[in-house]
């Protein structure tokens, strides 16, 4: 272990891990819009539609709401909230698998370009950001995991132009604003780049996740403006996806309070038997079971949420155990509210797959458990044979 | 309102006016209860200033600076964490000042007589027998000269006739130390089992009580069983109506479960550091499967941890967190039930990878003698004790799958059991 890093015993003094009353009127208006604007049906419809988000949603969240610009400073345009509100917005928008960029733009390209520092480059583009007009991706692939300088798949020259190709970058299709870490000649760097510019490519998968869309990008000597080098650039890229991966946490643990609430719905409806088959012990003791695991997981995402808000030195460690903790669980809630619904949870008119897919392409996002908990084990002196 | 800065000016007065350096344990102990710092969250006058639980704290760190002495809280926890909670809930203005200061000061100890051989998780089933006291009645009603319990000694609370009591209680913690048992027992069996049920304060040095220990898996015999044979109550040691006691159980098993499984513990606290320090102890037995494992654990251990906290502010929002949604009961509800479950379920993964973990030295096992604990001893002691005692955290208070059934139906509001005995005399139940 080197200096400065967390050592056990060492969590943050006296986190917050509930909710403040301005978080409880937040959730309630984002809630109110999703069940407006963002009901599963409505949220399978717009997939089929081809669209790669929901933009009346988004700007009804993004803009209307103000959400996007919660984690952008007053003075740069934004509402100078913390991570702690935007987890609030995640877990309800996890709750909905609303298809919206906002983990991508308003929480991970936002704190990247916080991390650039305060020129003039990063003023105007961030104002664009918080105020939802504009959306903008980091450039890496989505498992990316915070912790490791990430393999620069693109490489800048002495000019400024970008070279290389980013796979499954999340919500790329959606982007206006591309935030490129690259290869520079003097070391890691990272650029601002227009989707639109000439030399920039994005080519569509068909993703698991289909509230996620992904997409390729390839930059072919596309122009680039440079925000940060070298160790600059590099914490803001890990910053970024530290808090990304922190608030993850928060939608993970809204996929799975759904999961579960919808699962003892049907189940406390649904006879067989001449009973409820919610009555029966061997599907209560699995639900009594999950809902443990929920209650624990929003212990966790809430304490990764205030470490990243208070800026502790604990919030490697709180982030690395969400992580390693909610992802499970969001993919376990979902597999069993697809077995305890019995047929209906295998058809396509059923909401029940939006969630399996958003929680297994979620435990894969920002980093996988395992993944986290190999760093966990570097951060808190459990070390590798 | 009493806040952290006026507890800090009564706890400096405390200690300015009982040196604990030169003021004896006991002494200090009922001093401090007496100044309302025992703890805070209770009434004055019963070791409280009605100040928020979270504040107790503050207290506890002052004390434990100035070297005061604490009350040996593990060896009187079933005092703390079951009898007080229920007596300060449902005992009458004497019951509360005889009992409560004893009581923490630990000049008394408490065990609990509920389970029984054939009650268990079905404890309503129980089968011990309270009936009215027709001796006893008499000798009052004939002037009162008699007391119901032999005089010259220290008799509780006084009057009102009595009861006796026979049956067989088991897994009864310290009660071979135990100066009072809360007691539950049948006063009517022509009812529903759940409304036949009272709730008694029982005097273990009373003749009829006998306590035979009962060794268990690990060797020792930290449990007891009781036979009660024509145990005489008086009426005044009844906490709640007569068919209440079920009521008033409830209160002592939801803090039961808070007592087991909601104790605040630091980061790496209790059996997971005890693993940790193995495995940076022992590269040598490292292997990657156990890393793995390990490190699944450490998570769990730590968001359990975590839980536990959230449940915390939840019950007593400290005072940068009054934020919290409602006014705080300070009652435990089910969530208690999650958080036993999930000690449970850790406490016997983390001793059994510590036992596999420790190669040669787990086939190993420290002492077997027969021994009469004063209380658990979950780090004291070696992995393989460990291994064998969390076998029961998944029994003691509340089966882990009873207490699924709590979760499932009062949290997630799922259809109940269905219950053939319910509507049925306790007396006409097939046995």
């Amino acid at each position: 272990m080197t200096d400065g890093t967390p050592r056990p015993g060492a969590p943050a003094p006296d986190p917050d891990l509930l909710y403040s009353e301005d978080e409880e009127a937040l959730r309630a208006a984002v809630r109110s819009l999703l069940a407006d604007r963002g009901a599963p049906a409505t949220v399978l419809a717009a997939l089929e539609s081809g669209a790669p988000h929901d933009t009346g949603l988004w700007r009804a969240l993004a803009t209307d709401i103000g959400t996007a610009g919660l984690l952008v400073p007053e003075k740069l345009g934004g509402h100078g909230a913390s991570a702690r509100e935007a987890a609030v917005v995640l877990e309800e928008l996890g709750r909905s698998v609303a298809p919206v960029p906002y983990l991508t733009s308003a929480v991970i390209a936002v704190t990247a370009l916080l991390g650039c520092g305060d020129g003039a480059g990063v003023a105007a583009p961030l104002a664009a950001l918080a105020a939802g007009r504009t959306v903008g991706v980091l450039a890496l692939p989505l498992p990316t995991a915070p912790g490791t300088p990430p393999d620069l798949a693109v490489r800048a020259a002495a000019d400024g132009t970008l070279t290389g190709r980013v796979t499954s970058v999340a919500d790329a299709a959606s982007a206006a604003l591309l935030l490129v870490p690259a290869e520079g000649t003097d070391g890691p760097a990272l650029y601002a780049v227009e989707a639109a510019a000439e030399g920039v490519r994005t080519d569509t998968v068909t993703p698991l996740d289909l509230t996620r869309p992904l997409g390729h990008l390839t930059f072919d000597g596309a122009r680039g403006r440079l925000l940060a080098t070298g160790d600059r650039a590099r914490a803001a890229v890990d910053r970024a996806l530290l808090t990304g991966a922190g608030l993850l946490a928060s939608e993970q643990l809204g996929v799975a309070e759904w999961c579960l609430a919808e699962t003892v719905r049907h189940t406390a409806e649904r006879t067989q038997f001449g009973r409820p088959v919610g009555s029966f012990q061997a599907l209560k003791h699995r639900m009594a079971a999950l809902w443990l695991e929920v209650a624990s997981a929003r212990a966790a995402a809430r304490y990764a949420a205030d470490a990243l808000a208070s800026d502790s030195p604990d919030a490697p460690v709180a982030v690395a155990v969400a992580q390693a903790y909610c992802g499970p669980v969001a993919v376990r809630a979902a597999e069993e509210c697809v077995q305890l619904h019995g047929g209906i949870g295998m058809t396509w008119e059923h909401p029940a797959h939006l969630f399996l897919k958003r929680a297994k392409s979620d435990e894969l996002a920002l980093g996988s458990p395992g993944r986290h908990r190999d760093a966990l084990g570097a951060l808190v002196g459990i070390d590798a044979p | 309102m009493t806040d952290a800065a006026d507890l800090r000016r009564r706890t400096a007065a405390l200690l300015t006016a009982h040196p604990p350096a030169t003021t004896g344990r006991l002494d200090f102990l009922r001093a401090r209860f007496d100044a309302g710092l025992a703890w805070v969250h209770f009434p004055e006058g019963l070791g409280g200033l009605d100040a928020p639980r979270s504040l107790q704290s503050v207290v506890d760190a002052e004390l434990t600076a100035a070297g005061a002495p604490d009350n040996d809280p593990g060896r009187i926890g079933i005092g703390l964490g079951m009898a007080a909670p229920t007596i300060l809930r449902f005992g009458s203005e004497e019951q509360k000042q005889r009992w409560l200061r004893p009581l923490w000061t630990g000049e008394e100890v408490w065990c609990q007589l509920f389970s029984e051989p054939g009650a268990g998780s079905d404890l309503a089933a129980l089968a011990t027998r309270a009936v009215r006291d027709a001796e006893g009645a008499r000798s009052d009603a004939e002037g009162g000269g008699d007391r119901v319990v032999e005089g010259g000694r220290d008799q509780g609370v006084e009057g009102g006739g009595g009861w006796v009591v026979d049956g067989q209680k088991v897994w009864t913690s310290s009660a071979h130390l135990a100066r009072w048992a809360i007691l539950i027992a049948r006063t009517d069996p022509s009812v529903p089992k759940h409304r036949g049920i009272s709730y008694f304060v029982c005097d273990m040095t009373d003749p009829g009580v006998e306590v035979r220990p009962l060794r268990q898996i690990t060797g020792e015999a930290e449990f007891n069983e009781v036979f009660l044979t024509g145990v005489r109550i008086p009426d005044a040691h009844r906490l709640g109506e007569v068919g209440e006691g079920w009521k008033v159980a409830q209160t002592t098993l939801m803090n039961e479960r808070v007592a087991i499984g909601g104790s605040r513990i630091p980061r790496e606290g209790g059996m997971i550091g005890v693993a940790a320090e193995d495995w940076r102890a022992r590269p040598a037995l490292r292997t990657h499967d156990l890393h793995q494992r390990l490190l699944t654990l450490w998570v769990e251990a730590e968001v359990a941890r975590l839980t536990g906290e959230r449940l915390r502010q939840q019950l007593s929002p400290t005072l940068n967190s009054v934020r919290a949604g409602g006014a705080p009961t300070g009652q435990p509800g089910p969530e208690g039930s999650g958080m036993k479950l999930a000690f449970a379920r850790l406490a016997q993964e983390i001793s059994g990878w510590e036992v596999e973990f420790l190669a040669e030295d787990g086939l190993t096992y420290d002492d077997w003698t027969m021994r009469r604990p004063d209380g658990v001893d979950f780090t004291g002691r070696e992995a393989g004790y460990r291994y064998l005692r969390a076998k029961g955290n998944s029994i003691e208070g509340g089966t882990s799958e009873v207490l699924l059934n709590i979760v499932a139906e009062r949290v997630l509001g799922l259809p109940p059991e269905p219950r053939t005995d319910k509507d049925v005399a306790w007396k006409d139940l097939p046995r």
